[in-house]
C-alpha cells in the first residue's frame, strides 16, 4: 500500500463525492484529505488493519447464503468516510419526509377507499397485479394511519452532482445498524477528526426507533412491551435485529416465543409465565408472519398474530401490507402520489423510468435493452436485475422474453453513472461507485430522517452493485457543517 | 425475561464452565505426568474416562497417548465436550443472547473462540500447551469477571449462575470420581509414595490446593481432600458450596419449589456423605458419585420443565381468556 497522492487520484469523468478533480478536494472533505495525505504509508496501513480488527472484535457480521450453507462474514467495511454538506443533507431530509408522508398516505387510501385509482391517477390494472398488496389488510386502520413506519430509501448521485430516489424500502428494510456500527468504528480509528465538532452525530437513531414504536402502543399510558421479532439466527440481518433489541433494550423474539390468546392478545412466553406484547417491531416478511391468514407452512411465524393486530391488540411496524408502495412499477408514480396528496412538487427527483406495462415504454426498452438496467417489481437485495451494458446479448433475450411474457412485471431505468468516493483498496487509493440509503422513521407526530445514512461502496473496480449480499462494503457517512468552525 | 434466552443464558454459563474445567484437567495432568515420565497408569487414558467420552474417543482414535488426547480434548470438533466445541457451542448462544449481555462478554468470548480456533488449526504440541490452556483459563475469569462487574443482579444473571453452578459441580463429581478410582488405595500394600502427589494434583485441577492448605492446615491426605471437595461451603468449587449457590439463585425465580427442592436434595446428599467410608471404599465411592449425577440430572430437568418449556402453557392461556371475559 502506498502513501495517498490525490494528484493521482482519478475521476475517469465520475461525480467524485469528495473530490472535484485530481488534487482538488471539496470543501467539505479538504480536512480528511489532507489528514490521509500526510500519513506515510505505514501508517495508512496501520489503520486499515485497525479497522479489521475493530470489526471483528465487536463481531460486527452478516450472513450470506452461499453453496448450501449459512456463513457469518465479517463487515465490509472501508476507513475513508463519504462525506455530504449539512445544508444539502437537510433539503434532501425535507425531500425524503414529504416522500414517505405520501406513501403512507397512498397505502392508506389503498386499503380503504382507493380515491387515486378512482380519480384516474394510479391505475387499476397496476394494483390488481401488485404481488404485495395484502387483501386480508383491506379496511383496517393502523395507530396514526401510518403503514410503512421505517422507510429505507436508496439515493444515487449522477454525473451532474443531482441526488435521485432509485427505490423506497417499506417492507422490512435493513442496514441502521450498520450506519451506527461504522460511526463507532471510525470513532476507534480516526478520532482525531471528530475533534472539531462539524460531524454531525448519528446515535440517536435507536432512541427514535423507540418512541416511535412506544407511540403505537394500543395500551397507551402504560410502560409498553415492546419486542423486535426476527427469523432467527441464520437470517441475513440478524446482527442488525439483534443489535437494535439491545439498544432499545426489548426483547428480542422469535416467532416460537410469542403465542396468541384466545383474548386476541399476544403474549411471550417468559420465566414469570406469558406476558402481554404492545408493539412488535417485525422483521419477517408478510407472507411468514401468521400461518393462519399467510403461508401456512411458515414455521417462523405466529398462529393468530394478525387476528390480533385486526383487533387492535398489538402494533405491528411496520403494517403488513405496506410493502405494496414498495414495487419498482409503483415507484414510477410517486411524484403523481405526491401531487395528488400533498399537492406539492416532488423535492427529490425520481431516476426517469420506463413502465413495460405500457406500449410505447416496453417498444423502447426492448430496442435499448443493452443501455437501461431492467428491474423486476418485487425483487430485493439487487437480484434479478439486468444490467444493459454489462449483458451479453444470451441474457438480453432471456429478458426480452421475460418483458413480453410479464410486462407488469418490469421497469427500467437508465444506467446511471453512480459517483464515486476514495476507497481504500489493495491497489491504493481508487474511486469506487457508492450509493446511500438513509431511513425515515414516521410515527404520529413527527417524522425522523437519519443524519446521512448508510454508504454502501461496489469495492469492485468498475462494478455498480452494492449490496453486502454480492461483494459490497460500506463507509461512514459524515453529514458535516461546513459553516462552523 | 424470554424462556427461550434463559435457556441459551444458561446453556452458555454451561458450556463456558465446561472448556474452562477441561483446560484445568489438561493443563494438571500435563504438570503432573511430567513429574512421573514413567507413570502410564495415570496416562492420558484417564481423562478419557473422567469425562465419560471412552466411546467416542475410541471411535476416532486407536492409541491413548498424549497427542491424540491432546488434539481430542483442545481441537476436536467431532467431540461436543472439547474446548473448541465448548466454546463454539457457548458462541453460538451467546449469539442468540446478545441482546441481554453485555457487549464486552461478548467480544471476549468471541475473540477466545477465534484466537483457539486458529490455535489449534496451527496444531497444539507440548510446548505451546501452556499457553493455549492459560488462555482458555484466564479468558474465562475474564468473562465471569465481566459478569460480576457488569452484569445486573437479573434473572439473565440468576440463570448464568445457574448453568455455571450446575456445570461446575458436575464437573468437581467427575474429577473425583475418576482421580479416586485410580488413587484410593486398593489394598494398604497397593498405597505409594505417589498418593500425596496425586491428591495435590487433583486439588490443583480444581485450583483448589492453596484453599485447602489454608483451611485444612494438616498434610494432604485423601479424607481430608474428599471432605473439602465435597463438604466444603466456602470453596467456591467445593460441591456444597456451588450447591449452596445455585438454592440461593433458584429460590429468587417464580415457582421454584419443584426445582429448588431437587437441589436441596442434591445438597442434602453432600452434607451426608459417610467421608471415611467413601475414601476407604473405591466402590462405594463410585456408587455415591453415580448416585450424585443423577441428583444433577433431576436438578437439571427441573429448571428446563419449569422455566425453559413452560409445561403447563396450554391451561394458563385458556384460564386467561376466561379471566379477561370475567373482567
Amino acid at each position: 500500500m502506498s502513501k495517498v497522492n490525490w494528484q493521482n487520484y482519478a475521476c475517469n469523468g465520475f461525480y467524485d463525492e469528495l473530490l472535484a478533480g485530481p488534487g482538488q478536494p471539496r470543501d467539505v472533505s479538504r480536512m480528511l484529505c489532507e489528514y490521509l495525505a500526510q500519513l506515510d504509508a505505514r501508517e495508512l496501513a496501520d489503520h486499515k488493519t485497525a479497522v479489521d480488527v475493530a470489526i471483528q472484535m465487536m463481531g460486527i457480521t452478516f450472513t450470506v447464503y452461499t453453496e448450501g450453507s449459512m456463513i457469518d462474514r465479517a463487515w465490509p467495511f472501508d476507513i475513508v468516510p463519504r462525506i455530504i454538506p449539512l445544508d444539502e443533507w437537510q433539503r434532501t431530509s425535507a425531500g425524503l419526509k414529504q416522500r414517505v408522508q405520501a406513501l403512507n398516505m397512498f397505502i392508506d387510501d389503498l386499503y380503504h377507499d382507493q380515491k387515486i385509482v378512482k380519480d384516474g391517477v394510479f391505475p387499476a390494472e397496476v394494483l390488481a397485479q401488485s404481488v404485495n398488496f395484502r387483501p386480508q389488510c383491506v379496511g383496517i386502520t393502523p395507530p396514526h394511519r401510518v403503514w410503512a413506519h421505517i422507510c429505507g430509501s436508496d439515493l444515487v448521485r449522477d454525473k451532474d452532482g443531482t441526488l435521485y430516489v432509485l427505490e423506497d424500502n417499506l417492507r422490512v428494510p435493513s442496514g441502521v445498524s450498520y450506519m451506527l456500527e461504522n460511526r463507532n468504528v471510525t470513532k476507534r480509528v480516526l478520532p482525531e477528526l471528530f475533534a472539531t465538532g462539524r460531524i454531525q452525530p448519528v446515535d440517536d437513531y435507536t432512541d427514535q426507533l423507540y418512541d416511535m414504536l412506544a407511540s403505537m402502543s394500543p395500551r397507551p399510558g402504560d410502560d409498553p412491551q415492546i419486542v423486535v421479532l426476527t427469523p432467527g439466527i441464520y437470517n441475513s440481518a440478524y446482527f442488525e435485529h439483534s443489535y437494535l433489541a439491545q439498544q432499545m433494550g426489548v426483547e428480542l423474539v422469535e416467532g416460537s416465543d410469542l403465542v396468541v390468546g384466545e383474548d386476541d392478545c399476544v403474549y411471550m412466553r417468559t420465566v414469570d409465565g406469558l406476558q402481554r406484547v404492545d408493539v412488535i417491531y417485525r422483521r419477517i416478511d408478510d407472507m411468514f408472519l401468521d400461518p393462519e391468514a399467510f403461508n401456512p407452512d411458515s414455521m417462523l411465524g405466529v398462529p393468530g398474530l394478525m387476528r390480533a393486530w385486526r383487533s387492535g391488540k398489538v402494533a405491528l411496524a411496520n403494517a403488513p401490507g405496506a410493502g405494496v408502495a414498495d414495487d419498482k412499477v409503483v415507484y414510477a408514480f410517486v411524484p403523481e402520489i405526491i401531487r395528488y396528496y400533498l399537492d406539492q412538487e416532488p423535492l427529490l427527483p425520481n431516476v426517469p423510468s420506463y413502465l413495460c406495462m405500457f406500449e410505447d415504454d416496453r417498444k423502447y426498452v426492448l430496442d435499448n435493452l443493452d443501455k437501461l438496467v431492467v428491474k423486476p417489481a418485487n425483487e430485493s437485495g439487487g437480484y434479478g436485475m439486468l444490467i444493459g451494458p454489462h449483458s451479453t446479448k444470451k441474457e438480453r433475450k432471456i429478458f426480452a422474453d421475460l418483458i413480453n411474457a410479464n410486462p407488469r412485471n418490469y421497469m427500467a431505468q437508465p444506467t446511471l453513472s453512480l459517483s464515486t468516493a476514495p476507497t481504500l483498496c489493495d491497489e491504493g487509493m481508487e474511486p469506487r461507485h457508492v450509493d446511500l440509503r438513509p431511513f425515515i422513521l414516521s410515527g404520529g407526530q413527527s417524522t425522523y430522517v437519519t443524519m446521512g445514512g448508510l454508504t454502501r461502496v461496489a469495492m469492485t473496480k468498475g462494478s455498480l452493485v452494492v449490496n453486502s449480499s454480492q461483494g459490497g462494503g460500506s463507509k461512514d457517512t459524515w453529514i458535516v457543517d461546513t459553516k462552523r468552525g | 425475561m424470554l424462556s427461550r434466552v434463559a435457556e441459551s443464558v444458561y446453556w452458555m454459563a454451561r458450556y463456558l464452565e465446561r472448556a474452562e474445567d477441561t483446560a484445568r484437567l489438561i493443563s494438571v495432568n500435563s504438570h503432573l505426568l511430567l513429574d512421573f515420565p514413567k507413570a502410564t497408569r495415570l496416562g492420558w487414558s484417564s481423562l478419557v474416562t473422567i469425562t465419560s467420552s471412552d466411546e467416542v474417543f475410541d471411535k476416532y482414535y486407536t492409541e491413548r497417548d498424549e497427542e491424540s488426547v491432546l488434539s481430542f480434548f483442545c481441537g476436536d470438533r467431532r467431540y461436543s465436550g472439547s474446548i473448541v466445541s465448548s466454546l463454539a457451542a457457548a458462541r453460538e448462544n451467546l449469539r442468540t443472547t446478545r441482546d441481554v449481555m453485555p457487549q464486552r462478554i461478548w467480544e471476549e468470548v468471541n475473540q477466545l473462540f477465534l484466537a483457539i480456533s486458529h490455535q489449534v488449526e496451527a496444531g497444539i504440541t507440548p510446548r505451546n500447551r501452556d499457553a493455549f490452556l492459560n488462555r482458555v483459563i484466564r479468558s474465562c475469569e475474564t468473562v465471569n469477571g465481566m459478569i460480576e462487574g457488569t452484569l445486573s443482579y437479573t434473572q439473565v444473571r440468576t440463570f448464568l449462575q445457574l448453568g455455571r453452578s450446575i456445570e461446575r459441580a458436575d464437573m468437581t463429581t467427575r474429577i473425583i470420581d475418576v482421580r479416586s478410582e485410580n488413587l484410593l488405595p486398593r489394598t494398604p500394600e497397593e498405597m505409594t509414595p505417589f498418593e500425596t502427589l496425586q491428591w495435590v494434583s487433583v486439588l490443583k485441577s480444581l485450583t483448589g490446593f492453596q484453599m485447602y492448605r489454608q483451611h485444612v492446615r494438616l498434610r494432604v491426605r485423601g479424607p481430608d481432600v474428599l471432605r473439602f471437595l465435597l463438604q466444603d461451603v466456602r470453596f467456591p468449587r467445593a460441591v456444597a458450596c456451588t450447591l449452596t449457590q445455585v438454592c440461593a439463585e433458584l429460590s429468587q425465580l417464580p415457582g421454584h419449589v419443584r426445582a429448588l427442592a431437587a437441589a436441596q436434595n442434591c445438597l442434602a446428599h453432600i452434607t451426608s456423605a459417610d467421608i471415611p467410608l467413601l475414601s476407604s471404599e473405591p466402590d462405594q465411592l463410585h456408587q455415591y458419585i453415580d448416585q450424585l449425577q443423577i441428583d444433577f440430572l433431576d436438578l437439571h430437568d427441573a429448571v428446563v420443565d419449569t422455566w425453559f418449556t413452560l409445561l403447563h402453557e396450554k391451561e394458563i392461556v385458556a384460564q386467561l381468556a376466561q379471566t379477561q371475559t370475567q373482567n
